[in-house]
């Protein structure tokens, strides 16, 4: 399969002027400033195929947005090599943006003031689509994100759910080969959710779209990625399939006990898990502890039956590591431990 | 081409969406215009005329001015640094179109749309109040429209030049005011550029502004003769020829260190 993105060495670098404390500091900001030069994006390199839906995730800051302004033709990168869907999107840039859909999550495309008819209208005239192919495509997008009686009201009358319904079948007026989404389901209800991450995955079952979606909820990536690329202070530090990120860092399981008889200690419990290399955590109510053991079917009915002997217990729960806790561990711990 | 004429339309239903903003803007030029009209009625007092301009000129030159500015005055240029601000602006490069000839053709949307519901109505009541002349020669309603155009070009570029200094200066609300009556005293619009010192009329030969508004109010109140309405015209097309370049340029550099603000 063909690459849709190639990056090679990205760096952009951006100059922040530091200001100088006190009134004497802001006098002599007047005349000459500081500056620090940061690197938001740091010698990044991956490779997109056609056809995949990638997960890009990182912290606040870690330099997810910048790259995507970099990979959409935004922004121009201080050095590196960038090639998506074999044009260089900033030297390219009218030519390049008709093969890309892109929904910013926090910003409309949409224009506030008039129906969301006319800025589609005025889309479909943008990017040149014949009458024909935008009522069978459009008529297909408009049906399956149920947008059709939203169609006549004005932008800034529709709710968050509604708009980013519309924001992405904007993005998808064109078809275009590739998507690229920017915390499309921000702030967004679970059945809204649910339907965007249905209707995302038929477009790249049918289409064959290419999709790289940013997003500080894990269980979008979870639920259409099977690749995922984090980054932190501004380079990779994972690039891989999300299963592998399970197996590798989240073998064990949990198992929750909600005991009868408060007072219920660690010291107490610590035997239980004898000889078989578990731990005990607290749990986030009283009288609830966690043990965190291997998945291993022997080892889960043992702690079971075990604790189940020698306390009475209310409640009990087996939980999977979440996809949450796995990444909360690589940022603290870094990725050298897996 | 055909995107940038549906963005007139687009803009056309923006301006329609807000109605109240057009019903204020028809009071406040009303106002305006009578008060220039008394105002020079007093300094012509008894003088026939000024500078070669009669009085019945001046009112008409007043009126006209006022009508004028309805179709090329826009707030592109405050649009434009409120989407650079905002980072906006970041939307608007992943369309396949240019972004300033889009602006452009947003500014004539909206010059249209006042144009046709607001100066020609507001200029019929105009006319019922103040006696204002209206020429019966067609060439001169010709020409006139000739020149409105060209005014509203440079007027436009110059709001994009003020505006896409904005990734610059990051906040220039300063500098987009004074721009603003930098052209309302030196286009002519309170003043018909005849009327300044000659030192000043010299300045102003070298600088855009007289294309703006002096030119087609003097044209549509036949205060200019034949050589001076080509020659007005020829200098209109000049600067509008000559404002292209800084904008490329100061375009091409913002793009290349564009930072886009709020992340």
């Amino acid at each position: 399969m063909e690459n849709m993105i190639e990056v090679k060495d990205l760096r952009k670098e951006f100059k922040s002027h530091s200001s100088r404390s006190g009134l004497k500091g802001a006098f002599r900001d007047l005349f000459t400033r500081q500056y620090k030069v940061v690197p938001a994006v740091n010698d990044i390199s991956f490779t997109v195929k056609r056809g995949e839906m990638v997960g890009y995730i990182g912290e606040n800051g870690a330099g997810k947005s910048t790259s995507i302004k970099m990979l959409t033709g935004i922004l121009t990168p201080t050095s590196g090599i960038v090639r998506v869907n074999g044009m260089d999107p900033h030297k390219e840039r009218e030519q390049f943006v008709r093969s890309i859909g892109v929904v910013f999550g926090q910003r409309s495309q949409l224009w506030w003031d008039i129906a969301v008819q006319e800025s589609f209208r005025l889309l479909k005239k943008v990017y040149n689509v014949p009458d024909d192919v935008y009522k069978k495509h459009m008529g297909h997008v408009i049906e399956s994100l149920d947008i059709g009686p939203l169609l006549d009201k004005p932008v800034r009358k529709l709710s968050l759910g509604q708009r980013m319904r519309c924001e992405l079948a904007a993005a998808l007026l064109h078809n275009p080969p590739l998507l690229f989404l920017d915390e499309p389901t921000i702030g967004l209800d679970v059945l809204v959710k649910l339907k965007i991450r249905e209707f995302l995955k038929e477009m790249n079952a049918t289409y064959n779209t290419t999709v790289l979606l940013t997003t500080h909820d894990l269980s979008d990536i979870e639920a259409l990625c099977e690749r995922v690329v984090m980054l932190d202070e501004g380079k990779i530090i994972y690039d891989g399939q999300l299963e592998s990120l399970r197996s590798n860092w989240g073998e064990g399981k949990q198992i929750e006990f909600q005991f009868a008889n408060a007072g219920v200690t660690k010291e107490e419990l610590q035997p239980l898990l004898a000889e078989l290399d578990g731990a005990w955590t607290p749990g986030d109510r009283q009288n609830v502890w966690i043990a965190n053991v291997l998945n291993e079917e022997h080892v889960i009915s043992e702690v079971i039956g075990r604790v189940a002997a020698a306390h009475k217990i209310t409640d009990l729960k087996v939980h999977e590591i979440s996809i949450e806790d796995i990444i909360r561990n690589i940022y603290e711990e870094g990725v050298t431990n897996g | 081409m055909g995107k940038y004429i549906e963005m007139i339309r687009i803009r056309f239903l923006m301006m329609l969406a807000y109605r109240t903003n057009y019903y204020s803007g028809i009071l406040i030029y009303s106002i305006n215009i009578g008060a220039y009209y008394f105002l020079w009625n007093a300094i012509y007092g008894e003088k026939g005329s000024i500078e070669g301009m009669s009085a019945l000129q001046m009112t008409s030159y007043v009126a006209i001015a006022w009508m004028a500015r309805a179709f090329y005055f826009n707030n592109i240029d405050r649009e434009i640094a409120q989407e650079i601000k905002e980072g906006k602006v970041a939307v608007e490069l992943i369309r396949p179109y240019n972004y300033l000839l889009m602006k452009t053709m947003q500014g004539l949307g909206e010059g249209i749309f006042r144009l046709s519901f607001f100066s020609l109505p507001g200029m019929i009541i105009v006319s019922l109040i103040f006696p204002i002349a209206f020429s019966a020669n067609p060439a001169t309603w010709l020409l006139f429209a000739v020149s409105l155009v060209f005014s509203f070009l440079i007027n436009m570029q110059i709001n994009l030049l003020t505006g896409i200094l904005t990734f610059f200066f990051y906040n220039n609300t300063g500098l987009i005011r004074a721009k603003r009556v930098v052209i309302d005293l030196f286009s002519g619009l309170l003043l018909p550029i005849s009327f300044f010192p000659a030192w000043a009329q010299q300045v102003m030969n070298y600088l855009p502004f007289q294309g703006i508004s002096y030119v087609p109010s003097m044209i549509f109140t036949e205060s200019f003769t034949q050589p001076q309405i080509i020659h007005a015209v020829l200098f209109q097309i000049i600067w509008v020829l000559i404002l292209i370049l800084p904008i490329q340029m100061i375009w091409l550099i913002a793009r290349k260190q564009l930072v886009v603000q709020g992340g």
